[in-house]
């Protein structure tokens, strides 16, 4: 009787050792799933592209969260229904926004009397939704601005402001 | 002869509906009389919507005398449908004014001043057998008459028929099932104008090149059958058959016809031109063949004044934009127990506050109750699962509810909510009194919402995306060019160098004289 439960343990002791090994060696040789989860990320944030966290647009805030820790906090478009997401799939503590949400909604718009057509806001929209050639009067596309507002402070005229949409 | 053509038509073959409800019909009341003809009004009130879709746009000027049949407001060309004076007069208004799709709340109505002598416009173009034209001219010209489906949803006809024209098609279903209690308006213009019906349809299969159309109409409707089937007779067309079916709510459902009398299922967010099917209403046939074989566009429709705060309950032949304290007028007026005004029928219909909204071409029914249901206290959902056992869609109201209550997104898409039909049979049925219509309906709004925002995100991370990759391409090119100047240079030799210098010195010197000329400064 001793005999067959030695080899019990040891046959489910071998078998356990042998699967981890091989489990082991897998999660070490295949590629992980961050580029997966960036986009995860990606998708839960608002798409503004209005470089309030600190990076260059929303995608490279992804990036960053996943792959160097940035806190999930830094999205004031997003608010706190963002983090709270944001925190759901990183399994990380929910933190309150810090700033507090500009009101959502908005577009700019271009006083096209006293545009001087400098062209500075066409370069800084992160969504190509500003139109015009240079020296020539510029106007927003409506339909494509996420009011992110930093062509407002790119402005020397200051004829840039923020209006409801529609 | 018509006790043959009613039978001829089998009604064992029908498929299966689940759920539904059989209400009480209270439609005797109104189909006592004859449909009485209301006369012109002082005033008209035409709507710039009254379809679903895109608003029509006015092209006429206040103070403009306008004729009968005049087109008085133009469809965008995308989704809309053109709207047309119902009678000669002065257009003395284009203001906000109350309409029952809002439930009495203003929106832009163009208002006309009736002068009385009811003089046509003449006809742009002859009436032509419609056999003559192709189809694609018959569906452009359908198009014209400002023609939409008079079943309640108000889809622009001609563009569901042109949408329709692409696919394979092997049936066209006229719907004459008005399945809502008190509405009336079909039975009664099946009993009296079956030839405009019957003949609309033909004008519809020629448009669309169907070689089979069913007629549904409820089997408690005994007279509507007869008279559509002694004119099927007398038309001696084989390809319609009249099917006489149950008289359950809400077997008059696009979907719910379709599943009735072919037993193909409409599957789930799609159409019935998926499983080969079209369905129009039968006024909207009739108003097809007044446009096409009278050249009268759609300015009148047939609409069932009742309930018990009514005198005289009827139905009328009423002018679109004639408004509902008028047609109640000529109804006898109010009577003293008269409480509540609903446009539409009283499970889908819509409660309005004020008599002043018009008739517009979606009033299939004015119905005047003398009582207003007390909302009954809600209670707890028991998971009784008896809003699952009438739900015609086959959902699961109870956990929609939940789900509805959690703001779950995702669940909520899952278990399709969006196949909701809003019938309300759930409501009448459950025992708590819960109010699940309203909670759907508002759901339904709000995942609208979420893909409206979603859509948008994905539009900006796109064009963000593609303008990141243009700035690194534009980067690397200018690096190259750098890089290439800097090997020429090297190349060269310093006393090439030298020159380079010069040159560029002489070209800022050169450039800052044209910035001192005013003249050229914002030139090209």
């Amino acid at each position: 009787m001793w005999i067959s439960i030695a080899t019990a343990v040891v046959t489910i002791t071998g078998i356990a050792l042998a699967a981890g090994l091989v489990l082991g060696f897998i999660s070490r040789r295949l590629p992980g799933n961050s580029g997966d989860l960036v986009e995860r990320v990606n998708e839960l944030l608002p798409q503004t592209q209005c470089a309030q966290c600190g990076y260059p647009g929303c995608r490279p805030y992804a990036a960053a969260i996943v792959d160097d820790g940035a806190p999930i906090n830094l999205c004031p478009p997003g608010g706190d229904e963002t983090a709270r997401r944001l925190a759901a799939l990183l399994d990380r503590e929910p933190l309150p926004v810090a700033e507090s949400a500009s009101p959502a909604s908005c577009v700019a718009v271009i006083d096209e009397s006293l545009c001087i057509g400098c062209s500075w806001c066409r370069d800084a929209c992160p969504v190509d939704a500003i139109t015009g050639a240079h020296h020539f009067m510029h106007t927003v596309i409506a339909s494509e601005c996420t009011g992110c507002e930093l062509c407002v402070a790119r402005c020397p005229v200051d004829c840039i402001a923020m209006a409801a949409a529609r | 002869m018509s006790n043959e053509a009613v039978s001829a038509a089998a009604t064992f073959d029908l498929g299966k509906l689940h759920g539904g409800l059989r209400l009480p019909g209270e439609k005797e009341q109104s189909t006592s009389r004859s449909i009485q003809v209301v006369p012109v009004p002082a005033q008209l009130v035409l709507p710039l919507t009254q379809h679903s879709g895109n608003s029509a746009q006015p092209i006429v000027g206040i103070g403009e005398k306008v004729l009968k049949g005049q087109l008085i407001a133009d469809s965008d060309g995308v989704l809309s449908a053109p709207v047309h004076a119902p009678s000669s007069g002065k257009v003395v208004a284009i203001e906000p004014w109350p309409v029952s799709r809002r439930y009495g709340d203003p929106a832009p109505c163009i208002i006309v001043e009736c002068d009385g002598l009811d003089e046509a416009v003449e006809l742009a173009e002859p009436i032509v057998a419609y056999e003559s034209l192709p189809p694609d001219t018959l569906l452009q010209k359908i198009l014209q008459g400002g023609i939409v489906g008079l079943g309640g949803a108000v889809f622009p006809t001609a563009q569901k028929l042109m949408q329709a024209s692409t696919l394979p098609l092997e049936y066209l279903l006229l719907n004459g099932v008005e399945c809502e209690p008190y509405i009336s308006c079909d039975d009664m213009l099946l009993r009296e104008q079956p030839l405009e019906v019957l003949k609309g349809a033909q004008v519809l299969m020629y448009a669309l090149g169907i070689e089979k159309c069913y007629v549904a109409v409820e089997s408690d409707k005994p007279e509507a059958l007869h008279k559509a089937a002694d004119m099927l007779a007398e038309l001696k067309d084989e390809r319609i058959v009249l099917k006489p079916v149950p008289t359950i709510y809400p077997s008059g459902g696009e979907d719910q016809l379709v599943q009735l009398i072919t037993n193909r299922e409409v599957p789930s967010g799609g159409l019935p031109t998926d499983v080969g099917c079209l369905v129009q209403n039968v006024g909207t046939a009739a108003a097809v063949y007044r446009w096409i074989c009278e050249g009268e566009p759609l300015i009148s429709r047939v609409t069932t004044v009742t309930g018990d705060g009514v005198a005289m309950p009827m139905n009328v032949l009423a002018r679109i934009g004639t408004t509902v304290a008028d047609i109640v007028a000529f109804a006898g007026g109010y009577t003293d127990r008269a409480k509540q005004l609903i446009i539409g029928g009283q499970m889908m219909g819509k409660s309005v506050t004020t008599d002043r909204v018009p008739v517009v071409k979606a009033t299939n029914c004015i119905l005047v109750m003398s009582h207003v249901a007390p909302p009954l206290d809600e209670r707890p959902c028991i998971r009784c699962g008896e809003c699952a056992v009438v739900c015609p869609v086959v959902l699961q109201p109870q956990e929609l509810f939940w789900f509805a209550c959690a703001d779950d997104e995702a669940k909520l898409r899952e278990h399709a909510l969006t196949d909701c039909i809003e019938c309300g049979c759930c409501d009448l049925v459950c025992p708590s009194h819960i109010a699940l219509m309203a909670s759907f309906r508002q759901a339904k709004a709000r995942i609208r919402e979420l893909a409206d925002e979603k859509a948008r995100a994905e539009r900006a991370r796109r064009r963000f995306e593609a303008r990141t990759l243009r700035r690194e391409i534009e980067e690397q090119k200018r690096d190259e060019e750098l890089a290439e100047q800097k090997r020429a240079a090297i190349t060269a030799g310093p006393k090439e160098i030298q020159k380079m210098v010069e040159r560029s010195k002489q070209r800022k010197r050169s450039v800052g004289r044209t910035k001192k000329d005013p003249g050229t400064d914002r030139g090209a």
